[in-house]
């Protein structure tokens, strides 16, 4: 695939200078390097303290319109060492995890935008929810979470105190990870854990994926927006980062995903460089 | 306690059993009886030295709750016509709370109500109004000398048997 056309001023969308389409050995190396940095963080990461607060506690938002039934989650959440928020309605737990639900821009955002510097709203790792609530039901909201692109990938439990199978059948149908059977206990509350731990690892494969299907997708048709890393370039190159920057600048609601990229793969200079190096041409 | 001259504020040993031992009749007559199940035993092991009040907590949130219900059914069933969907709505809230503590009873009377308001059988709703006024002010007396043996047995020295 050609790149040959990178670098030129006049094109709306300045080339991805640093992505060209790459061997699968290339990929390779990116994966193992992207998997030993997450798991890793503490080494690589420009700010230490926040990626491993990010890493250790997962955060749970658990919402039931039951004062009791919040009592109890909170205190079964907490003995699991979760962070946890508790709010007594779906709209609520809506306002808690930011405006981008309503934002109809965020639908062309390909990336949970998360960041525990995020001011928008908070980060995340899994809702828990009743399914009769007043208003908005569990179901109701679960279906906006899904709906939501920067939602979507926050499993979603919802917790019921009827066992009904159409009822079960639907919310795992609408993305559902699990349906418990209140009263919850401790035994239901440990089956959480695997849930939010897939979600961490899959955000950093889509990640990955991305990159891939970029760095195809930019051989032909030059649509996506460049990423952040790519601004972390060496000196020499300056003028097309000036572009990219601008372009950036244009297409700001990228932002986010991208101090999400950088918190979490802990983007050292010398990385960027040792993947940087060479392959550029100008 | 005549013969304890100790520095520390623990009764004798056999004092601290013999409370113990009181406690876990009492706790598994209750068990016995109905009017508690497994639920109240997941309730106390998430009590800790963090938390040491949790349960009692709970329970408090549960009979504030359960008051307001029971004066809401009571409200709409004396209205006319009578709303069954707001007093089944209540009956269902009711249902939960004392699922989500272990009050068995009061959970099984709900479950029968919840069956009246749907056949819309007004002296049922009335009945069953009766008896889960009656249960709940039952579970409070249990749990009130429960929590009340559960503080002699810490002012004693002693620590809280649980049930397993």
């Amino acid at each position: 695939m050609d790149v040959g056309s990178a670098g030129s001023s006049s094109h709306d969308d300045p080339v991805l200078p640093l992505l060209p389409c790459r061997s699968s050995r290339g990929r390779r190396r990116r994966t193992l390097v992207r998997k030993f940095l997450l798991s890793d963080l503490s080494h690589f990461s420009p700010f230490p303290q926040m990626s491993s607060a990010a890493e250790s506690q997962f955060h749970v938002l658990a919402v039931d319109d039951s004062l009791i039934d919040r009592k109890l989650i909170e205190r079964l959440l907490k003995i699991s060492s979760y962070q946890v928020t508790t709010v007594d309605s779906g709209s609520k737990a809506l306002e808690f995890l930011g405006s981008r639900v309503n934002d109809d821009r965020s639908s062309s955002d390909s990336l949970p935008s998360v960041s525990p510097s995020d001011h928008q709203g908070v980060e995340v790792n899994l809702i828990i929810t009743d399914y009769c609530m007043p208003g908005m039901t569990g179901y109701d909201l679960l279906k906006k979470i899904k709906e939501s692109s920067s939602l979507r990938d926050i499993p979603v439990v919802i917790m019921s105190s009827e066992n009904v199978p159409s009822r079960i059948t639907r919310c795992l149908e609408e993305g559902a990870e699990e349906f418990i059977l209140k009263p919850v206990r401790l035994a239901d509350v440990n089956k959480l854990r695997p849930h939010m731990m897939r979600t961490k690892k899959l955000k950093g494969q889509e990640q990955e994926q991305e990159l891939q299907e970029e760095s195809v997708t930019h051989c032909e048709v030059r649509s996506q927006p460049p990423r952040q890393h790519e601004l972390e370039i060496e000196q020499s190159q300056q003028d097309q980062s000036q572009q990219i920057q601008q372009h950036q600048q244009q297409k700001s609601g990228n932002n986010n995903k991208r101090k999400a990229l950088d918190v979490e793969e802990g983007l050292s200079p010398d990385r960027t460089r040792s993947r940087y190096n060479g392959v550029a041409t100008f | 306690m005549p013969r304890f001259h100790g520095q520390s504020n623990h009764a004798p040993v056999d004092i601290v059993n013999q409370l113990q031992k009181q406690y876990v009749d009492y706790l598994s007559s209750l068990f016995h009886e109905g009017v508690l199940d497994d639920q109240f035993t997941q309730l106390q092991k998430l009590q800790d030295e963090s938390n040491p009040d949790f349960t009692v907590e709970v329970a408090t949130l549960f009979f504030v709750d359960s008051d307001k219900l029971i004066n809401n059914m009571a409200a709409a069933l004396e209205r006319s016509p009578v709303d069954f969907k707001q007093v089944d709505a209540d009956v269902h809230q009711l249902k939960g709370s004392s699922s989500s503590i272990g009050a068995m009873r009061v959970k099984n009377l709900c479950i029968t109500f919840r069956s009246f308001c749907e056949t819309q059988n007004y002296e049922g709703c009335l009945i069953c109004l009766q008896q889960v006024k009656n249960e709940c002010a039952v579970l409070k007396d249990k749990l009130q000398n429960l929590f009340r043996m559960e503080q002699q047995i810490v002012g004693a020295g002693g620590s809280v048997p649980l049930m397993d």
